[in-house]
This record gives structure tokens, sequence and C-alpha cells, in this order.
């Protein structure tokens, strides 16, 4: 009943001032298939869906459907020439019901104007019943979970009879469940005869779920797969040389245990408690990996840490000395070293040079300060030592350092960070936005930094780098502490606890029921520490150090 | 309907994402309960026994409900002064008390609770105020009804800002849209010797100049607080030069528009209290109830309200549903003007027939108050309006029948008012959340 629709994008080329972000660019979406795109942060997948959606015009090219010549001049020609998209960020109001949003630019009336929005409660009753969506068209936006947000967004998509559905990183915000249950629905849509155009980095989800894959590199189509070439194949290919994607960390050798929380619980300004009576410790030469899905208390976590946040309770000791309470300052002098997650709003002034971004932290002591002067050519110094050691790519140390690329910017930061002698060293999505070439790099650093017996804390949302990086994993759910499990606990296992579950129970449903869809090439190594028993040390271990 | 082959497993249910929104509902529905409520009432319940009841007069305030032309006749109420403050703190305390109360079983007051508050603390101020006066008496209908004829530039002041900010601009032009459509009503109905082409041309010149806030803050992104300030000094300089050039030289001709005629619907204008209000009026006063009432349905009831709402809340959600963000603000802030320039008109056609220089004093800033205390609402900001149109009647009247209160006191009332309404005392007001922000593609 669904007209299927071929789609054909041929020399797209968009350009933004010097920046060539698509460069003839030629991809064929056949009817019926799930098409992904993948390429690193950066590369001009989400360039080129834009162009797709009729966001952007292309500089050059054209887009055929079923062969013919279109052009879209905005969303609204896209949607009428079949084509929905979900976007990365979702594009829902979040002060109006599902059904309002649905209804939104393709509102059902009644005379005069009056909305109708009963029409549009059938409609995505019809939708929901149909892909088991379980959405209430009348629930606000703003109270649903990420990924029922998302649900709505495809039945908007759907009620707009759209028969290509562009999905722009949908699973960024998802946990590894809802992942799956939206591998599901791909499935179904490509059944009933939609197309997906799939746009993601993420190599296992990929795998999973195309039909094709077409890899785009800095604007580039570089080759295309199906779904049976390896992970490594396609990272290669994606990233342009030979990627390692395993880390090789010797095993941690913890020390004694420096850095410890209590009962830290953090209030929000509306009254949530977005951290709520957590308490870990971290011990000398460890990595304690901190996991969730985003939202759920690591921010706040590590801003209390750090001092920034108001309302704190509870305790946070590092070398027997409390943090709580004091400025910023005081914990920067204690020896925390901070690598914020969103380094453009607080890691870096954009606008000032390399070099003063590399002693933002450091300026007002020896040998950069002298009384109420600076020196400039201690700073100079300074930055072009530590652009040698980071491997930092720019211009020159005077360069800004907005004008550098994601990856190269983490390399300041994380450089500045770990330039002084540190007692804790915490970083937030210390890889976000960062090509896969830096990510190893600055891995590796993290790495040695624990190895000079540094407590070190990462917090991430990317269930790999957490697996790969962590000696130990504590996974955060509304802003509780879910429990405390050792590396080389499963992906399923982490996703279970990342959706609220503890530990044991989540062992527990894991070996009642195996998911069909993906997680079941079990990394090697981890099934020993899966099938032996829940995991003893968790739970003693969540209540606060347990290291000798 | 196939059966999905993929609905949830049995055994899933529990781990995913259900409980997952439960728990989520309950984490927004649980809001801090604060001493806010409970400590403010009790605070103003102590002010209103100490002096309304306490220090109270001891003369009988004399409320007169009727005017002798009504159709029925309702006897004057009358309040013995010292009494009535007792009784009305009195139950002020035992509002307050049981918002404390709740407050120690975690619960927050209910919302009637501190309109109620206000309702009595407002009534034993009248008392107070009247009982002390020189002559403890006036006319309530007369109070109301002048409260609502001092509104009328309010209301369609803050209802341009309402429609300006549901779309995503913010107007502090309201004051200069006021002004122009004054002016221009003023000199149109001069020179045509016809009132009603008067209050078509103040439209005009009402959405002339919200045109111009629009072209800069929506084309150019020029700062939207800082154009609206210069559109009202710039109303301002030039209404004021051509009043003082062109008006002054020759009034017979530029400035002496006549009235336009106030419309008695026989009958209903005669019930007491509501008669004159709402079927006593000139054509601006019933188009100010049209036209809060048409813009509410707009808003909330039709396709173009929706969209006008997605424009002011998530403008990218809107264009990526195909609907042209920067026309419908432009549109929209060219409508409120409108709006706020036949609430102009009412200065120089309704409320006497002439122009002077900044006849519309400030009026449009107290529209952008009514505006927030209403809470971006058409009907919230009309109840505003009315409170401040009634604080500045009080304040006249009071004046009048010579009371010890200083007539600035009074005249503080109303921006005392919005402070507590702006702090919380009804609740967190939220503004559309891309007010303010210009739309840039991309």
């Amino acid at each position: 009943m669904v007209r299927v629709l071929k789609l054909e994008l041929k020399g797209i080329t968009k350009r933004f001032g010097s920046l060539l972000a698509n460069d003839h660019i030629d991809v064929v979406v056949e009817p019926g298939q799930i098409h992904c795109l993948l390429g690193e942060n950066g590369a001009g997948k989400s360039t080129l869906m834009n162009v797709l959606y009729g966001l952007y015009e292309p500089t050059d090219g054209e887009i055929l459907i079923d062969d013919e010549p279109v052009s879209f001049r905005g969303p609204g020609d896209a949607m009428a020439a079949g084509i929905g998209m979900v976007h990365q960020h979702f594009m829902l109001v979040p002060v109006f019901t599902v059904a309002e949003n649905v209804a939104l630019g393709a509102e059902s009336t009644k005379a005069g104007g009056f909305l109708n929005l009963e029409d549009t409660r059938r409609k995505i009753q019809e939708i929901s019943d149909r892909y088991g969506f379980d959405v209430d068209p009348d629930a606000l936006v703003e109270d649903l979970p990420v990924g029922v947000q998302q649900r709505v967004e495809i039945i908007k998509a759907l009620v707009r009879d759209a028969r290509v559905l562009i999905l722009d990183e949908p699973t960024a915000v998802l946990t590894p469940q809802e992942t799956d249950e939206l591998l599901d629905i791909m499935r179904q849509l490509k059944g009933g005869g939609t197309s997906i155009v799939f746009i993601s980095h993420k190599l296992r989800e990929v795998k999973a779920v195309s039909d094709i894959i077409t890899v785009i590199r800095r604007g580039q189509v570089v080759g295309s797969a199906d779904s049976g070439a390896s992970t490594t194949e396609l990272a290669s290919m994606m990233v342009g040389r030979a990627v390692n994607l395993t880390l090789d960390k010797a095993p941690a050798q913890p020390q004694e245990t420096t850095f410890e929380v209590k009962d830290l619980t953090v209030v929000a300004p509306n009254g949530h408690h977005t951290v709520d009576g957590i308490s870990f410790s971290i011990a000398r030469g460890e990595i304690l990996a901190v996991a969730g899905v985003q939202g759920n208390g690591q921010t706040e976590l590590t801003e209390a840490i750090l001092g920034l946040q108001e309302r704190v309770s509870g305790s946070i000791l590092l070398d027997g000395k409390e943090l709580v309470g004091r400025s910023v300052k005081d914990v920067l002098d204690a020896g925390v070293g901070f690598v914020p997650e969103d380094r453009k709003v607080d890691g870096l002034v954009g606008t000032f040079s390399v070099a003063e971004n590399l002693v933002l932290d450091l300026y007002d002591k020896a040998p950069f300060a002298r009384g109420i002067s600076m020196s400039p050519a201690k700073v100079l110094e300074n930055a072009n030592s530590r652009i040698g050691e980071f491997d930092v790519r720019t211009p020159s140390a005077a360069a800004a350092a907005g004008t550098l690329s994601g990856g190269n910017q983490q390399k300041v930061v994380m450089a500045r960070e770990l330039s002084r002698p540190l007692r804790l060293f915490i970083a937030s999505q210390p890889t976000r936005g960062v090509d896969v070439g830096s990510i190893e790099f600055l891995h590796r650093r993290i790495v040695a930094e624990r190895d000079t017996g540094t407590p070190v804390m990462i917090v991430s949302t990317e269930l790999d780098e957490v697996m790969e990086l962590a000696d130990r994993i504590a996974v955060l759910y509304k802003g509780k502490l879910v429990g405390i499990v050792p590396a080389g606990t499963g992906r399923d296992v982490l996703g279970l606890m990342m959706a609220g579950l503890s530990p044991d129970e989540a062992h527990a449903d894991k070996l009642h029921h195996r998911d069909p869809a993906l997680g079941n090439d079990p990394v090697p190594g981890n099934s020993p520490a899966l099938g032996n028993s829940p995991t003893p040390t968790s739970a003693s271990r969540a209540e606060g150090g347990d290291h000798d | 309907m196939s059966t999905t082959a993929t609905s949830p497993q049995p055994g899933k249910p529990q781990a995913g994402t259900p409980p997952r929104a439960e728990e989520r509902q309950q984490a927004t529905s649980e809001k801090p309960v604060t001493w806010k409520v409970p400590v403010l009432l009790s605070a103003l319940g102590i002010v209103a026994f100490i002096f309304f009841g306490l220090m109270g007069p001891n003369q009988t305030a004399r409320f007169g409900l009727s005017s002798s032309g009504d159709f029925f006749q309702l006897p004057a109420l009358e309040v013995p002064g010292f009494l009535g403050g007792i009784v009305l703190s009195v139950i002020m305390l035992g509002l307050a008390g049981y918002a404390v109360y709740l407050k120690t079983k975690d619960q927050a007051a209910p919302r009637w609770l501190p309109i109620a508050f206000i309702v009595l603390f407002v009534a034993a101020f009248l008392i107070w105020v009247v009982g002390g006066a020189r002559t403890p008496s006036i006319s309530l209908a007369g109070l109301i009804a002048g409260s609502v004829t001092l509104a009328v530039p309010l209301v369609f002041g803050s209802l341009s800002g309402v429609l300006c900010e549901r779309v995503g601009v913010v107007n502090i032009a309201i004051e200069g849209q006021l002004l122009g459509g004054a002016f221009t009503a003023a000199m149109v109905a001069s020179m045509t010797r016809n009132p009603f082409i008067g209050l078509l041309a103040a439209a005009v010149a009402g959405a002339v100049v919200s045109m111009v806030l629009a072209l800069f803050s929506i084309k150019y992104l020029v700062n939207q607080i800082i154009v609206g300030v210069v559109l009202n000094v710039l109303v301002s300089g030039v209404t004021g030069f051509l009043f003082s050039t062109v008006m002054q030289a020759d009034k017979a001709t530029f400035n002496s528009p006549g009235r336009l005629p106030i419309i008695d619907i026989p009958v209903l204008s005669g019930i007491p209290v509501l008669g004159p209000i709402l079927f006593k009026q000139s054509l601006v006063g019933y188009l100010m109830y049209i036209a809060v009432i048409v813009v509410w349905i707009g808003l909330f009831k039709t396709k173009w309200g929706l969209r006008v709402r997605a424009v002011g809340e998530h403008p990218q959600a809107a264009d990526t549903m195909g609907i042209r963000v920067n026309a419908t603000r432009f549109w929209n802030v060219t409508l409120g003007g409108a709006i706020a320039g036949i609430g102009g008109s009412f200065f120089t056609l309704v409320a006497i027939d002439s122009f002077t220089k900044e006849i519309s004093g400030g009026r449009g800033f107290i529209a952008l108050a009514a505006l927030i205390f209403g809470r971006w609402n058409p009907i919230g900001a009309f109840f505003a309006a009315l409170l401040f149109g009634f604080a500045d009647n009080l304040q006249s009247i009071v004046t009048i029948i010579g009371t010890p209160v200083p007539s600035q006191f009074m005249a503080m009332l109303p921006y005392l008012v919005t402070v507590l309404a702006v702090a919380g005392l009804v609740g967190r007001s939220r503004p559309p959340a891309a007010s303010g922000i210009p739309y840039v593609k991309g």
C-alpha cells in the first residue's frame, strides 16, 4: 500500500565559505533498503542530509526521485516528496503534547482553521498500534523519556507519508536497550516498504542493520560495503588509514585509595536531586569509568567535585582533605585536573590563542607570572613544548583555539590539565566529537596518567569508550549509583544497568533473555566474568572504597 | 494491523523503557515545596492585622453598588471599618496558617489560596482607606467601571506583547505603538473629521512602528530590546515635534479629533456594576473584549496559533515542519503593532479629544508588566491589566475622597503587586522559550 521510492543524490556539493562540506557526493537509496552513511563527526553526513531535506541549498549537484530531478526550497517540499527526517537533536516543541507536535505543519482542521486534534490523535494511535510504539498522544513531550520522544519524531514522519526516512545519529541519546528497540523498529519500517537512510559513526549498529553502507570522509564518498564487512575494514575506510580499535593497556596496579566520595547529593535549582547519595572511591593507578545515558547526573557529579555546583551535601575527600564547600581554585590547587564535557563552553576560550589557553589555570603562578605581570616568553615556551608533546595540529601557538578542529581543541584542553602534577584526574566525555585518530592518542594519554599513579575518573556516554578505558565501571541512573562492576562486564549487562537495573538484576535478566539483535558477540574474555556469579564485589564496592 | 514481529518480548518490559517513563513522570511531579508562599502570606497577614485591623478606622466605609441611572438599584454596602479590618485580616491569617500547615506536611498551597488571599487583602485595604477618609464613601460601581476604562490601552498593549512574544520577538516598543496610535488617531480624525477613520489610521500607525521593530530584529538581527527602546524614543520625539510644530499651530485642523460615541446597549447596560463595563463602552472598549477573546481562541485553538506558538518555542522545529519562521514572526509582530495602535487611539478618541505630548505616559511599560503577570496568556494579561487599571483608578478616587494615605503610596501599588507576583506568589511563569532569540537558518 505504501508506494516505494528510489532516491538518488548526484554530485552533491555544499560549500560554506571556504569550507567544502560535501564534495560531489553520489548516493543511491534503493526502495525498501536500509542505507547507512558511515563517517566520523564532521565528515559531512549531516550536511548532506540537510541538503536532501531542503534545509540547505546545494552549491552544486542534483537530487533525483524515481529518476526525476527535483529541487527542494524547504523542508516542506522534501516532506511533500515523501522524505522524512529524524534529527539528531529532536525537533519537538517541549511544551506541546505529542498530538500537537505531530500536527504541527500538517494540521487537520475543522472549518475556520480550528484545530482538529482528534484526527491527529487517531492517526498517532494507528501508527503507534501498528509498530507497538506505545505513545500517548496527550502526553507532554517534555515529560517523555528520550526514547519515546524519538518515536514521536518517527511518527511525525510517518503521518506525513514519508517513504524515505532519514535518521541522523539516532542512537546517540539512547541506552543500548533503547538502541536495540530502535533497530527493531527500523527493520519493521523496512518491512513495511519505507526506505531508511541511517547516519551513524557507530560501527556495531551499522553492521547490525544496514543493507548497504556508504562511507564518507572529509565530504567525499570513499567507498561502500555491505554489512558483512569487518569493523576494522570499515573503521580504516572511515579514518583513511589502518586504526587499532583496541587499546593496549596493561592491567591496573591499584595502590592506596586517595579519593573518596561519600553520600554525595546535589540539588538542582528546581529541587531535583541530580546526584543522589552517591558513594565511591578511586585508588591511585586506577581508572573508574562512569557510564550512563546522557543527563543522569554525570555532569553534576563532576561539577560537584570541582566545586561548580551550589547545593552539595556529603563528602568528597582527596588525600584526606575535604573538597565540598571549597572554591574551584582551591580544588584545582589540591591537584585536580579536569577536562569538562563541553570544551567549547567550559574548556577553552575560543578567541584566546592556543598558548593562552594552555595556561588558563596557571597564569598566576610562576614561571608564568611575576608579581602582577605575566611573562609571555614563558607562556610561549610552555605552549611550544605542549604542542609538540600532544601533537596539536595548529598553525602556530598564537592561533585562536576556536579555529582548531575538535580533536586538536581537545588535545589543548588535555595538555593543559595534564601539565601539572595531579592528585586526581577527571575527564568528562574525553573524546566527544573527536576524530578516531585523536581518540587513540587521547586514550593512551589517559592510561599513561593512570600509570603514573593518579586516580582517574572518566565520564562517558559512549559505552565503547567506557569498556575500553575502565578498570572499574560505575553506572549512574537518575542521579543514583546503580552499581560498580569490574571491567570486562558485558555490554548487555551494562546496558540494563544504564536503564536502572541493579547489577544482580541485570545479570539475571541477561541470562533469561538473549537479544537476537545484537550484543551476542561476547567480547572475548567477558564470558567467564559474567557466567560466574552476580559479581560479588559490586555491591560492596558501591558502598565505598574497599581497596587496600 | 499486522501483529508486530518484534513486539517487546516478555521479560523485557521490566527492564526496558516503561519503568523509566513512570519514574520520569514522578520526578517531574515532585516539585519542591518551598517556604516562599507561606512566609509571604504570613507576613502580609500580620501587616493586614496590625494596620487594617488593630489600627483600623472607626468610621463605617460605604460602598455604592449602583449608580442612579441603573436599571434596578442595589443597596449600598456598609462595612464598619474596625470590625471589617479585624475579620478580614483574621481570615487572611487563617489562610496563611493553612499554607504553613500544608508546608509542614510537605504539600504546596492550592492555587486558589494566594488568589483568595489577595482578594481579601485588597478588600481590607479598601475598607481601611475608605474608612479613614474624610468622606468615607465611594461608588464601587464607579471604581470598577473606571478601572476598566483605564485598563483599555493596557489590555491592547499587552495583547500586542502576547502576540509578539508568543512568536519569539520581545516587544519593548509597546509604548511607542500606543503613542504612535494616539497621535495618528488624533491627526487623521481631525483632518478627515471622522473618528472612525482615525481609529483605522491608529492601527496602521501601530503596525508601521511594529514593522520597523520586526525588520530590524528579524532581518538585521539587531538586539530586540535595543530596537524597542530606540523606537520608543523615536516615536516620542517625532510625535512631540509634530505636536509642537503642526498641531499647536492649527488646533482646529489638526488636533480636534472629536470622540468616538459611547454605544449604550439598552437594558443590559442597566445591570448594576457589570452593565457599564460590558455594555456601555465606546467602539474601542468593545473591540478590547473582542480582541482578548479572538487572540485567545486564535492562539490556542487554531492552526495559526499552533504554528505561532511553535515558532516562539522552538523555531527550528517549526522550520523543519515547513513553517516559514521569519515570515510568521514578521506578520505577527505587525499584527501586534496594529492592536497596540488601536489601544493608543483610546487616549485621543475616547478618553479626551486631543493629543498632548507623551499622552501614553509610560502605559506601554505597564502593559509589558501585565503581559508577564498574565503569563503570556491573553486572558491572564487582560486580568492583570484590569488590576493595574484598578490600582490606577483607586489612586485618583482615594485622593478625591481625602484619605490620609499619600497618593504617591497609592501610585506605587501596581508595581508592588507586580513585584510580588513575579516573585512567584502566583506560581512560576515561563516565557516562550525562543522569545528574544533571532532565528538564523542552519
